[in-house]
C-alpha cells in the first residue's frame, strides 16, 4: 500500500515540476491535470470515495475554465521583447540560486519533520473525537454515509460557512469582471 | 513517514513555483499544487490499515472504518479551493484585459 | 461563441440529459452512497457546461448577463439558511440541529434534514459553478475586442 502510494506521489511530483517549467501554458495546464487526477487515485486507494468523486468533477471543471481562458488570451508564457533579456539559464548565478533553494528546502523539511514527529505512523490512526463520531453515528443521524453525517449534522455550521464562501466568491468574480478600468 | 515527506515535497514544489514564476497562470497552478498536497496530507492522516470506506451496508454494520472527520474537512476544502482559484483567475483575466499580458514584470512597469 | 460540428451536437443531445439525471441521483442518494450535494451539484454544472460548449452561446440565445443562475444560487443558499434557522424554533434550541425524525438507516427517506440540506447545497454549488463558467469563459469575448 505504502509503496503504491509513494509511486503515484513521485509521478505527481514529476508532473508538477514539468508544469512549473513548461514554456507553453496549455501543456502546463495539462500537466496540472496529471497531478489532480493522480490525487483522485490516491483518494480511491485511501478508501475515500466521496473525495474521489468530488475531486474528479471539480478538477475537470477547473481545467475546462482555465483552458478556455488560456485559449482566448495567449498561450505563451513570457513576452519576447528586446527590453527583457532572456538569457540562457546556464550562467554563473545559477549555482548560487540552486544552493539557496536547496538550503531553504532542507530547513523547511526539517521543521516539517519536527512537526510530524509526534504524529501516529501511517495507517495507525487514533483520534478521540472521531471515535465519538464513529460510535453510534448511524443511530444518531440516521445517515448510512458517515461522511455526510459528519458534514451536515455534527458540523453543519462548517458546511454553511463553506456555502457562504462559494457565494461570496461568485459575487466577487461578477464584481471584478464588471468594473470598467480607466483607459 | 516517507509518504508524509513526499507529500511535503509536493508542497515545496508549489512554493517554488509561486516564488520563481513570472506568469500569473503559472502562479495559480503553483497555488493549486499546494492545495493538492494539503488535501492529500489530511486524507493520509485519517487512513487506518485494513479499514473500510465509511459507509454502512449490510456487510459492514459496524467495524473498522476509516476516520470520516478528515474526509469531511477535505470535502469542504476542495470546494473552497475551487472558489479561491476562480477568484484569482478572474483577477488575472481583468489584468489581461487592461494590459494585454500575463507577465507580472511588464505589468509592474506600466503605469495604470 | 460558435458551436461545434453536427456530430458533437448530436452526441451532446444524447448525453447531457443522462448526465443531469446522474447528478440528481448522486444528490438524492447522498446519505446512502458515496457522493452528496457537492459532487452532484458539480455534475449538474458539468451537464450545462457541456451544452453551452457544444451548441455555443449564440444558438442557445443566452443573454449577456449571468442573472438567472446567480439568482438561483442566492435562493438556494437562502433556503439552506432558513432550514438551519428553523431548528432554533423547533424542539431544542440549537442551531443546525437535526429536528426531523431519523427513520431507519438505509431507506431513501430517512436521516431527517440531511437530504434537504443535500438538495439545496447541490443546487447552490451547481449554479455557482455555472455562473463562474459563464462569467469567465463566455462573456468576456465582447470586451476583448
Amino acid at each position: 500500500m505504502e509503496i503504491i502510494l509513494s509511486g503515484i506521489l513521485i509521478f505527481m511530483i514529476l508532473g508538477a515540476i514539468y508544469a512549473i517549467h513548461a514554456r507553453d501554458l496549455l501543456s502546463a495546464l495539462i500537466s496540472c491535470g496529471i497531478v489532480g487526477y493522480g490525487l483522485v487515485i490516491c483518494f480511491l486507494l485511501l478508501k475515500a470515495p466521496d473525495l474521489a468523486i468530488v475531486q474528479i468533477v471539480v478538477e475537470t471543471i477547473t481545467l475546462i475554465i482555465m483552458v478556455s481562458v488560456v485559449l482566448v488570451s495567449t498561450r505563451f508564457e513570457l513576452d519576447k521583447e528586446p527590453g527583457f533579456k532572456h538569457k540562457s539559464r546556464l550562467n554563473h548565478q545559477l549555482l548560487g540560486h540552486i544552493l539557496i533553494a536547496v538550503f531553504i528546502g532542507i530547513v523547511l523539511l526539517y521543521s516539517f519533520r519536527l512537526a510530524i514527529m509526534h504524529l501516529d505512523s501511517f495507517g495507525d490512526h487514533t483520534l478521540r473525537m472521531s471515535e465519538a463520531y464513529l460510535e453510534g453515528a448511524a443511530e444518531k443521524t440516521g445517515s448510512a454515509n458517515l461522511v455526510t453525517g459528519v458534514l451536515f449534522d455534527f458540523r453543519g455550521y462548517d458546511t454553511f460557512g463553506e456555502a457562504t464562501i462559494l457565494f461570496t466568491a461568485v459575487v466577487g468574480i461578477l464584481t471584478i469582471l464588471r468594473i470598467k478600468g480607466r483607459k | 513517514m516517507t509518504l508524509y515527506i513526499l507529500c511535503f515535497t509536493l508542497f515545496l514544489v508549489g512554493i517554488y513555483g509561486i516564488l520563481t514564476q513570472r506568469n500569473m497562470i503559472k502562479i495559480i497552478i503553483g497555488l493549486s499544487f499546494m492545495e493538492f498536497s494539503v488535501f492529500l496530507f489530511l486524507a493520509l492522516i485519517g487512513y487506518i490499515e485494513g479499514g473500510a470506506a465509511p459507509i454502512l451496508s449490510k456487510n459492514f454494520e459496524s467495524g473498522n472504518f476509516v476516520d470520516p472527520l478528515p474526509q469531511a474537512m477535505v470535502l469542504t476544502a476542495i470546494v473552497i479551493a475551487l472558489a479561491a482559484n476562480s477568484m484569482l483567475l478572474s483577477m488575472a483575466v481583468k489584468l489581461y484585459r487592461k494590459y494585454g499580458t500575463f507577465d507580472i514584470r511588464k505589468i509592474s512597469q506600466l503605469k495604470g | 461563441m460558435k458551436g461545434m460540428s453536427i456530430i458533437v451536437k448530436k452526441v451532446t443531445q444524447l448525453v447531457s440529459g443522462l448526465m443531469f439525471l446522474y447528478g440528481i441521483y448522486i444528490i438524492t442518494h447522498g446519505h446512502l452512497t458515496p457522493g452528496g450535494g457537492f459532487a452532484g451539484g458539480a455534475i449538474l454544472a458539468g451537464s450545462f457546461i457541456l451544452l453551452v460548449l457544444a451548441f455555443g452561446s449564440d444558438l442557445l440565445k443566452l443573454k449577456k448577463r449571468e442573472e438567472g443562475s446567480s439568482v438561483v444560487e442566492s435562493l438556494a443558499i437562502f433556503a439552506f439558511l432558513i432550514l438551519g434557522v428553523m431548528a432554533l424554533f423547533i424542539g431544542t434550541h440549537v442551531f443546525f440541529k437535526n429536528y426531523l425524525p431519523a427513520g431507519t438507516v438505509g431507506n431513501l427517506i430517512s436521516a431527517g434534514v440531511i437530504p434537504l440540506y443535500n438538495i439545496f447545497v447541490g443546487i447552490e454549488v451547481g449554479a455557482a459553478l455555472f455562473t463562474i463558467f459563464l462569467a469567465l469563459a463566455i462573456f468576456k469575448e465582447e470586451v476583448l475586442e
